[in-house]
């Protein structure tokens, strides 16, 4: 057993608003830059949809993530070693940036600069590429937002798989819900597999997946392995780059921009300990359906005398035990069963998990009464089909979802019947097997969801870098160094002139357009 | 002066570009490696790509794995197996395959770098030269074939290589090999040198870092520390 800890995330769909405000501020942070306009480290999706880059979720197409060979040998669905590398003077599996939208500004200064004229001035659009106007966006972040678009696009959909989806599409069956996504900083990460210059790497001490700058070489084999295309190819510095987890955030026991600045308040940070040892296994179990399963086995119960014995011994450090122990993340993912992994049987191990959304019983109003099992109403007939969630977070098997859901259900009847009717309603929690503490615990974290509920982080200990435990010298060599740069050592990596090379390019988000050549 | 033309271009020119390429592909690597990278803008515009691109790769590493153990083999590692004779023939044949493979990605490419107009806007200012640079030598290399077939005994062949030799080890009079053979030659000799002197400033240093460790790497994953 080798136990490390990491930084998992869980949205609660649930309460997602869809309000684009974690993709706005992640955008203002990281993604302002020349080359990375049209990347969305964080962007929200409405589902059903095929999304953002178009039909990400069609491993078919776009051959991320993993496959199994002769029902144990795990390989990147790209390839192996060989063929991946075979695909590097121009790579069939990556899409072009049209899959996402081509960066655009808008002329501004035209409605101040205007001459006077009959109409209105407008602003209007230019390509950040070329320069040249464009008439119109084709794709966008959230192009299908609350259901736009026709149906025949937006059923394309993969998570329809197995789902007889033309009722759908009829006005009175229709659904939706919200899907924030960013990468996934999984345990089995396939952009690492896929990187063939070792630029990408998992940090022991977070889990936090990051690339390295100045080792990347613009291969872009990444971009296409990962399976939930949260890579994105700079088209201007030429290297890839994806969400960074807010590091230097994270290393201060700060939420990320994302979860902070989340107003539905459904983003959660917690430590999770695993056995980094069986990960293989779990990533290769031989029915996608139990990959679900395989991941929640090699989870560690931090209370457990063992773990803790054996988490201090392969550097864990004190407070990040005891971090793990207090975990919203553990207790959704695992005492709970309420979090689920975004499409495990892409086999990455993710952990950015999401609490399945409540939706009306359809047909209520039609019978004029709600449909119920028990107290409990039936959860098969929630407008959103389970067969749908549970495409979407368990690879389709549709158990571990409707129990989630009912216990959802179960928390907002107890609570009703114990604020509005005064009543224990003890009955409830039976049927869904919890108990009152648990309950209350549930309430606390997920409906009330205060800020220190929601983000218990440790600080970095970054003495444990070293050789050995409490390596103080790994603190004192960092001291007053710089922090965040572009490679280049402590220069921002960006030079007006450069005898290797200059960027093309100026920041024209400012609405100033590039003059297009002719 | 045409003995001074000849010295220069072929005894001292040659360690002036190997001297530019090798240290400044370490001050590159060195300074700012934030610049170091294929420089793909395949995301930008896919099409002609497939063809074009793997066409220009597999012709230009074939041609550059020929002309190097072509040149830098020694005549007395292979003379029992292979005459100079029969050496020249298989490197007119393989070169002229190859380089043609190569000519028509080549060309796929260049129109597209010339006509794309995403291509056009983000190209840096060296991306084109180096292209037409490489197109240039390619077409004068092909060009070559007719003038060796004038002289099938290898004899050519045999003075460019102890020219190459020479140079790598130092002997001081490798100029004179070449001094007595086809203008052409001394023109791809020049380029291809040249070729070599501007490697650090374009696109091409990716060509260092061909990642044959992944081919090594244990596994696929990796995981670091924080420092």
């Amino acid at each position: 057993m080798k136990i490390r800890a990491q930084i998992g995330m869980v949205l609660n769909l649930d309460k997602c608003i869809g309000c684009h405000t974690c993709s706005v501020t992640c955008k203002n942070v990281w993604t302002s830059r020349q080359g990375v306009e049209y990347a969305w480290f964080n962007n929200v999706e409405t589902k059903p949809g095929v999304g953002y880059p178009r039909e990400w979720e069609n491993q078919d197409m776009w051959n991320g993530g993993w496959t199994l060979h002769g029902n144990s040998k795990l390989k990147p669905k790209m390839g192996g070693k060989f063929r991946l590398l075979a695909k590097i003077f121009a790579n069939p599996d990556l899409p072009e940036i049209d899959e996402y939208y081509e960066p655009f500004t808008y002329d501004y200064q035209h409605l101040q600069q205007a001459p006077e004229s009959r109409t209105m001035p407008t602003a209007r659009m230019s390509s950040v590429i070329t320069g040249e106007r464009m008439e119109k966006p084709h794709w966008g972040p959230n192009w299908e937002e609350i259901l736009g678009g026709e149906f025949s696009k937006r059923s394309k959909d993969s998570n329809f798989e197995d789902i007889e989806k033309e009722m759908y599409g009829q006005f009175e069956n229709t659904f939706m819900m919200y899907l924030p996504r960013l990468c996934e900083h999984c345990l089995n990460p396939s952009c690492v597999a896929s990187c063939p210059s070792g630029a990408i790497y998992k940090r022991e001490e977070d889990g936090i997946v990051l690339i390295d700058q100045d080792k990347c070489r613009g291969w872009r084999m990444c971009v296409s392995g990962c399976p939930y295309k949260k890579i994105y190819f700079n088209w201007q510095s030429g290297k890839s780059e994806k969400c960074t987890f807010c590091y230097p955030r994270i290393e201060a026991g700060d939420p990320t921009v994302c979860s902070e600045t989340c107003v539905g308040r459904i983003r959660y940070l917690g430590v999770m300990l695993y056995d980094a040892d069986r990960i293989g296994e779990a990533a290769s179990a031989p029915d996608k359906e139990d990959v679900y399963q395989a991941q929640l086995d090699i989870f560690l119960d931090p209370n457990d005398p063992e773990v803790i014995e054996q988490a201090k011994k392969d550097g864990v450090p004190e407070s990040w035990i005891t971090a793990a122990q207090q975990s919203p993340v553990y207790k959704m993912a695992m005492d709970w069963k309420v979090a689920f992994p975004l499409h495990p049987e892409y086999r990455t191990l993710p952990m950015v998990w999401y609490i399945p959304p409540l939706s009306p019983i359809q047909d209520a109003v039609a019978k004029g009464k709600i449909d119920s099992d028990g107290v409990i109403p039936d959860v098969t007939k929630l407008r959103i089909p389970v067969k749908y969630l549970a495409n979407m977070l368990t690879a389709g098997k549709e158990a571990p979802v409707v129990a989630g859901l009912q216990r959802m259900i179960a928390m907002r009847a107890y609570m009703r019947a114990r604020s509005v009717e005064g009543v224990n309603a003890t009955g409830i929690l039976d049927q869904v097997g919890l108990d009152e503490q648990t309950l209350d615990d549930m309430y606390r974290i997920m409906a009330l969801a205060n800020y220190e509920d929601r983000y218990v982080i440790p600080t970095n200990h970054r003495e444990y870098a070293g050789e050995t435990p409490f390596d103080n010298e790994i603190a004192f060599n960092h001291r007053s160094s710089c922090g965040f740069s572009f490679g280049n050592g402590c220069s921002d990596g960006i030079s007006k002139t450069s005898l290797f090379g200059s960027p093309t390019h100026k920041n024209t988000l400012s609405g100033k357009p590039r003059a297009a050549k002719d | 002066m045409a003995n001074y033309i000849n010295q220069f271009f072929f005894g001292i020119y040659p360690y002036i570009a190997i001297t530019v390429f090798f240290l400044g592909s370490l001050l590159r690597y060195d300074r700012d490696q934030y610049t170091w990278k294929a420089s793909s803008s395949q995301m930008l515009s896919k099409k002609d790509m497939r063809l074009g691109s793997n066409l220009f790769h597999i012709g230009i590493i074939m041609l550059f794995f020929g002309h190097l153990m072509g040149l830098l083999t020694p005549h007395w590692a292979y003379h029992f197996m292979l005459s100079a004779g029969t050496k020249q023939l298989l490197a007119m044949t393989a070169g002229g395959i190859f380089g043609i493979i190569c000519l028509i990605g080549m060309i796929l490419l260049i129109r597209r770098r010339m006509l794309d107009a995403r291509i056009k806007a983000t190209s840096q200012a060296s991306d084109l030269p180096i292209l037409l640079i490489l197109f240039v030598q390619l077409v004068i290399g092909l060009l070559t074939i007719p003038f060796s077939a004038q002289h099938m005994d290898g004899s050519s062949m045999l003075a460019l290589a102890s020219w190459a030799q020479h140079l790598v080890t130092f002997q001081g009079d490798a100029a004179s090999f070449v001094a007595g053979e086809a203008f052409i030659f001394k023109v791809h000799l020049v380029l291809g040198l040249t070729i070599f002197l501007i490697f650090p400033f374009t696109r091409l240093v990716h060509v260092w870092s061909v990642p044959i460790q992944y081919l090594t790497r244990s596994g696929y994953q990796i995981v670091r520390k924080r420092s």
